[in-house]
């Protein structure tokens, strides 16, 4: 194992980590927000419960969601200093941006909602939850601006006399499609993972007669939010499909492991034979689907793996510019499959409690497994774009094993990639036990009117909220 | 004056803000099996620093990423070479992190001894080593022809340096104390007024040390000598004004002290941000670590609309939450534990 490797895994295994809580965090912000404003519009108290419900599987999540960032941004220059050399000029501005628009709005206004609720005015309490979500959404949006231009570098060039990329055009950096559809595509496949989680916790309860006014509508939002969510991520992914295609060909190429240029070309949904998928035994395949992903045309043209390395190798200079196509092959289709069936278990939700019918036990046992389903979506999708994306880490411009840090030995590196994974598995047990736990205790029962209200006179009362 | 010079000086600002910000969270931490010597008395410290925290970390994190987009070689550079130091303020910062967060959520001894030993150490650790970290950047460490480090972890640990992680240790303790007696009342306020008093008598002539060797060995002007002058002044009056028990005033004192000294150190550190000990031409300077002007014109927009935002609903947080806290006001049981496992 060199000290690239290792770079590789520690930024692999700590990025999917950050990663489970990210979209958790995003979706869940927005869906609690919906629920306090819900409260506050309504005045119903299950909405307030429902919040404080949420609320709390909510913070669990966004504090190992903030923890485990820090380590992102730090890693760059760590392990891969010479990459953050290359792209500092470029990739910093977003990260900075995202640190100073969307970080400190996100955990200042969040700081204040938690303990703010019997110290701020409703509408202002109400207004810290929406800024600390915008704060989330935003803080994905220039870091996927940043991520997008490692897909396809735009408005900037190279300078010989520096060896770096250096900036240009910022709003070509900000706006260009990669950026935009990225942003789409991983902000609705966030609601997908947060309306997941409030439906399968709420499918458990009402199976088991508990609280049902409070659960039945929180599943109806949880359910409702990963059905429509479902639908903007396929569209967006449609989308998405069509400019990698045009951008990254190779990644398209490799999420089919099609080897020869074709037209037609048709999608495989499961594959046995060799694990590359250059040799094939049996599949079972659509056609025209992989046409359609790619060109948006059934019969359209799909290059083969063989064809771009070509072109490539006639770009670029010898060098084999394949990645992993086992990886890229099955996460692409597990990112899909498992999306799928979480949409419909979404719908089987709201079927099953349509009306005023319970649902089954069994049911909730499914729904209650399924939130893992668009948790592991989204990794496979990153997984997917990442891997596809090898040899280079900035596509065209800059190969991964030529961002590594020179100066970092392989000792240092492994040290820290153990670290990382035992800190990451420790930590993944406990978060885990905290969260169940939580949600066994279930809703707790409705606060006093003065502790979702500023207080008055009584300065020596027990604060509503501390920890 | 020129965009490589006010990102330098942005950067300054940033870490100042972090130091005093995050200096008196690390303070409270690791004073929190010292002053808390119950529950309570726990929960009454974390809880000072409860909303404000996180807000205060994030200064750290723009820090970074602002040394990525306005310093790339800077960034580069430093992280790759202090990567074990690096590691250990990782692993710690997400000790703390989850430790305060979990803390609350079983409700039994075991459990928050545990957490409470997590915080301490996790406080304490990162108020050293950033001390060591900004010792071997101003102090210079072994950078070659191309700006690399070529040094190991034991490079870090000068006798200059390890000076410097104890004055910042020391002075975030220090801060903490008296933020303490700042933030809460009752008899904890009272222990930790006579606690900074006595901190105090360690810190000054710690950071007095630290300062003057900084002063004869990498910067001795006008400027960096008023710096210092200011800092230690500072000290002294914050320790004299918490002994009064005039803890507004010690505690604006106190993040003075912190002001200066950071200020100090970067003037000390101007133009370099990273002098090489092989050779100074082989050292980082804000013109040789720089992005290009069009980079750094776009980030100075940014900042400048932004930061003031920043600063505004920032100060607004710690006036929501200017209370003093006092035992009275922390809930029994933690209204987060679940009732059937109280012990």
């Amino acid at each position: 194992m060199s000290a690239l490797d290792a770079a590789r895994w520690q930024f692999g295994i700590t990025t999917v980590y950050h990663f489970f809580f990210v979209p958790l965090t995003i979706g869940l912000s927005l869906l609690v927000a919906v629920m306090q404003t819900a409260w506050h519009r309504t005045g119903s108290e299950h909405w307030l419960r429902a919040t404080k419900f949420f609320g709390k599987l909510f913070l669990i999540n966004f504090a190992m969601g903030v923890v485990t960032g820090i380590v992102q941004e730090f890693q760059f220059g760590m392990n891969w200093s010479d990459y953050s050399r290359f792209v500092g000029d470029v990739f910093g501005a977003p990260l900075a941006i995202e640190g100073l628009v969307a970080f400190f709005l996100e955990s200042t206004f969040l700081g204040l909602w938690i303990f703010g609720w019997d110290r701020l005015s409703r509408r202002v309490h109400l207004a810290c939850i929406w800024l600390a979500a915008i704060g989330t959404v935003l803080s994905a949006y220039f870091i996927l601006a940043a991520n997008s231009w490692m897909q396809h570098p735009v408005g900037y060039r190279f300078n010989p006399e520096t060896g770096r990329a250096e900036l240009t055009d910022f709003a070509a950096v900000l706006t260009q499609n990669t950026t935009l559809v990225t942003f789409a595509h991983t902000l609705t496949a966030a609601l997908v993972v947060a309306g997941a989680a409030v439906m399968g916790i709420s499918v458990w309860f009402m199976a088991r007669r508990d609280e049902d006014t409070l659960f039945r509508p929180a599943m109806r939002l949880g359910a409702w939010t990963v059905i429509v969510a479902s639908v903007a991520v396929i569209v967006s992914g449609d989308v998405q499909a069509k400019i990698m295609t045009e951008q990254q060909p190779m990644k398209m190429a490799a999420a089919e492991a099609l080897y020869t240029t074709s037209a037609p070309a048709s999608f495989s949904l499961f594959t046995i034979g060799s694990l590359d998928g250059s040799q094939e035994l049996w599949s079972v395949r659509v056609p025209g689907v992989l046409s359609y992903m790619a060109t948006g045309s059934v019969d359209g043209t799909v290059e083969g793996i063989n064809d771009v390395q070509r072109d490539e190798q006639a770009r670029y200079g010898p060098g084999d510019y394949r990645p992993m196509i086992p990886v890229t092959y099955w996460t692409f289709r597990f990112m899909i499959g498992f999306g799928v069936l979480a949409a419909l278990v979404a719908v089987g939700a709201l079927w099953s409690g349509r009306a005023h019918r319970v649902p089954a036990r069994w049911f909730a046992r499914v729904a209650l497994l399924s939130m893992a389903l668009p948790l592991l979506a989204n990794s496979m999708g990153w997984i997917f774009t990442e891997m596809g994306r090898q040899p280079w880490v900035v596509y065209g411009q800059l190969r991964t094993a030529d961002g590594v840090s020179p100066t970092v030995g392989l000792g240092s590196v492994l040290t820290s990639v153990i670290v990382f994974t035992l800190l990451y598995g420790v930590l993944a047990v406990v978060e885990g036990w905290l969260v169940v736990r939580t949600v066994k205790a279930g809703p707790a029962p409705a606060p006093p009117p003065e502790a979702v209200s500023p207080r008055e006179d009584d300065a020596d009362r027990p604060f509503a909220v501390a920890y | 004056m020129q965009l490589t010079d006010v990102w330098f000086l942005l950067i300054a600002i940033l870490w100042t803000g972090y130091f005093v910000l995050e200096g008196f969270d690390f303070g409270v931490g690791a004073l929190l099996r010292i002053l808390g010597r119950d529950d309570t008395d726990r929960r009454v410290m974390i809880n000072t620093i409860g909303p404000l925290w996180d807000g205060n970390e994030v200064w750290l994190i723009v820090a970074g990423g602002a040394t990525f987009a306005a310093f790339p070689e800077w960034y580069a550079t430093l992280f790759s070479g202090f990567y074990l130091a690096l590691l250990l303020i990782l692993v710690a910062l997400i000790g703390r992190g989850v430790a305060f967060e979990y803390r609350g959520k079983v409700d039994t001894l075991r459990w928050r001894n545990t957490w409470d030993r997590v915080i301490v150490v996790c406080s304490v650790l990162p108020a050293l080593l950033w001390g060591v970290a900004f010792g071997n950047i101003v102090g210079g460490v072994p950078l070659d022809a191309d700006h690399e480090f070529v040094g190991g972890f034991l490079t870090l640990l000068t006798p200059y340096a390890l000076l410097g992680g104890l004055t910042t240790l020391l002075l975030f303790t220090l801060h903490g104390a008296v933020f303490l007696s700042l933030k809460t009342d009752g008899d904890i306020r009272v222990r930790a007024r006579a606690l900074a008093v006595r901190l105090g008598v360690g810190a000054v002539p710690v950071a007095a040390a630290f300062l003057l060797w900084t002063w004869l060995e990498h910067g001795a002007d006008v400027v960096t000598a008023a710096l210092a002058l200011a800092a230690a002044v500072a000290l002294v009056g914050g320790i004299l004004a918490t002994r009064a028990g005039r803890e507004g005033w010690g505690f604006t004192l106190t993040a003075g002290t912190i002001v200066a000294a950071t200020a100090f150190l970067f003037t000390a550190l101007y133009p370099d941000v990273m002098p090489s000990t092989i050779d100074p031409a082989f050292s980082l300077t804000t013109t040789n670590a720089a992005s290009t002007p069009y980079t750094l014109t776009i980030m100075t927009w940014v900042a400048v609309v932004m930061t003031p935002i920043v600063l505004c609903y920032q100060a607004w947080t710690y006036w929501v939450f200017r209370r003093r806290i006092s035992r009275t006001h922390i809930p029994t049981p933690a209204p987060s534990a679940p009732a059937e496992e109280q012990v």
